[in-house]
């Protein structure tokens, strides 16, 4: 079965729209947590003790961490593979262009590759920044996110580099969501358009919660 | 009418093309656009130039053999087929490009034909019902629910005529698998075959070279019989399905 999955297009797509959906799931989870900055650096910074410390007793401290982190890996690897090889497929089914030229599609579909690998590029510069320091602009302390992320978003680049990335997600969760209900087969007529609703609401939602933390930093509302 | 046509030139399959530059003069509004392709293809014969190659043949609009790019359009600016598009739907003194299908599933045959039989081999892997012929049967003897003669009824539609694959921009043919597959998969006719079917012909499909769905959308707008884009969502419910089953056996 994994066989006949992998080697089929219509199965990487499927690899590529269940393994999307963890990551989204993450994302959602991910944007609430980063709220909490809102209500100052206690609760902010207990908030992310909390994290290593979930399901203890009968978990080990950041045991879920690690297999949340494991999961996500996984689910990056799976995505990224299926998308390079499908890209390189769907390149090769269509090496002439044509002469006469129309912009085609959404601009949220015609982005999704690039999307991807600028996504992909912020994923390894925001665990450098955020998660082990090596890139960090301030002085990096592990236990005091708060901090962290005022020095990130305090210099220009963090914010832009932030920015763009938001806006990516933003794109490809448009059409990424939209697209995995249809891979899995359970879009249909009557439910397109709540489809389309939902996967505008979460792209909507994520990039503007997501956007709310630099921007309160910028602003002064965080410091 | 008085009309530029930029028309795709290539001699055979190994050769290099372009776009060739043609006026022609004195066409009706009510003309085909293929009539109008008979017209300048007279005059070239005329001077001694070798004519436009273009497939056609029922010209009614239920063959499926017309394909042509129009002005980047998979059967020009109205939804429909080539021969059933007329020259009023553009304006007198117009430039007009014309191209051939581009996938590298369907090899250039020469200027405008290209050669589709990889979708004969996808329909040859699946896309029929294995039973013992013969004279029709009593309609009353399967009943089939509206509802799904209605939708097998809307995939049937499918001439093949691969705009789905010219319109594409991964040269993909999921609309057309997924109209044949829904088609058959929908009928008590055609459910002992569901599952092999389904992934006979995928795998088919993907053997031929053709991209995969990135749900761009473009194949269900080309499309001239309005095959919907749930068509797509559709097989891919029924190859999920069957590779569950596959699975189990």
């Amino acid at each position: 079965m994994a066989r006949t999955i992998w080697d089929s297009t219509v199965g990487k797509k499927t690899v590529m729209a269940v393994s999307g959906l963890i990551m989204l799931l993450y994302l959602v989870v991910h944007m609430i947590g980063n709220l909490k900055i809102f209500f100052g650096a206690g609760e902010f910074n207990h908030y992310a003790h909390w994290l290593r410390t979930v399901g203890e007793p009968f978990m080990h401290e950041e045991w879920t961490l690690w297999i949340v982190r494991v999961v996500l890996v996984v689910a990056v690897v799976a995505h990224g593979v299926s998308a390079y090889q499908l890209s390189r497929r769907d390149i090769r089914a269509r090496p002439s262009k044509y002469v006469h030229k129309k912009p085609r599609a959404s601009y949220a579909t015609r982005t999704m590759r690039w999307g991807g690998v600028i996504l992909a590029l912020f994923i390894v510069w925001h665990l450098l920044d955020l998660t082990t320091g090596t890139v960090h602009s301030g002085g990096f302390e592990t236990g005091k996110p708060y901090q962290n992320v005022v020095d990130t978003f305090s210099t220009w680049y963090g914010n832009v580099i932030y920015i763009v990335a938001m806006l990516a997600v933003g794109l490809h969760v448009r059409h990424g969501f939209w697209s995995a209900a249809q891979t899995l087969g359970v879009g249909s007529r009557a439910r397109d358009r709540a489809l389309k609703t939902t996967a505008n609401a979460l792209a909507l939602l994520l990039t503007a919660g997501f956007l709310a933390v630099p921007v309160a930093v910028m602003t002064g509302v965080v410091s | 009418m008085k009309l530029t046509l930029r028309v795709w030139r290539q001699k055979n399959a190994d050769a290099d093309g372009a776009m060739s530059t043609y006026e022609v003069d004195g066409i009706s509004p009510d003309m085909s656009f293929l009539e109008m392709l008979d017209t300048l293809n007279e005059e070239l014969i005329l001077k001694g130039e070798d004519p436009v190659a273009f497939d056609h043949d029922c010209r009614e609009g239920i063959c499926g053999a017309c394909s042509l790019v129009i002005n980047g359009d998979a059967h020009g600016p109205e939804r429909t087929t080539t021969c059933q598009l007329h020259m009023r739907s553009f304006e007198d003194g117009d430039t007009i490009d014309v191209e051939p299908w581009r996938a590298s599933a369907f090899p250039v045959v020469k200027d405008l034909v290209v050669d589709r039989s990889a979708f004969d081999r996808i329909v040859q892997a699946g896309g029929y019902i294995t039973a013992p012929t013969g004279s029709a049967p009593e309609a009353h003897a399967t009943p089939v629910p509206k509802p799904d003669a209605d939708l097998a009824f809307e995939h049937a539609e499918c001439i093949g005529c691969g705009a789905c694959v010219a319109a594409c921009p991964n040269g993909a043919a999921m609309l057309f698998t997924s109209a044949k597959v829904n088609h058959l998969n929908v009928l008590p006719q055609g459910a002992p075959e569901r599952e092999t079917r389904v992934l006979d012909m995928v795998a088919q499909m993907d053997e031929e070279g053709f991209g995969g769905c990135t749900l761009a959308g473009e194949c269900a707008t080309a499309c001239p019989k309005g095959i919907p884009l749930t068509s797509i969502t559709g097989m891919n419910k029924e190859w999920l399905r069957a590779t569950r089953k596959a699975a189990k056996r």
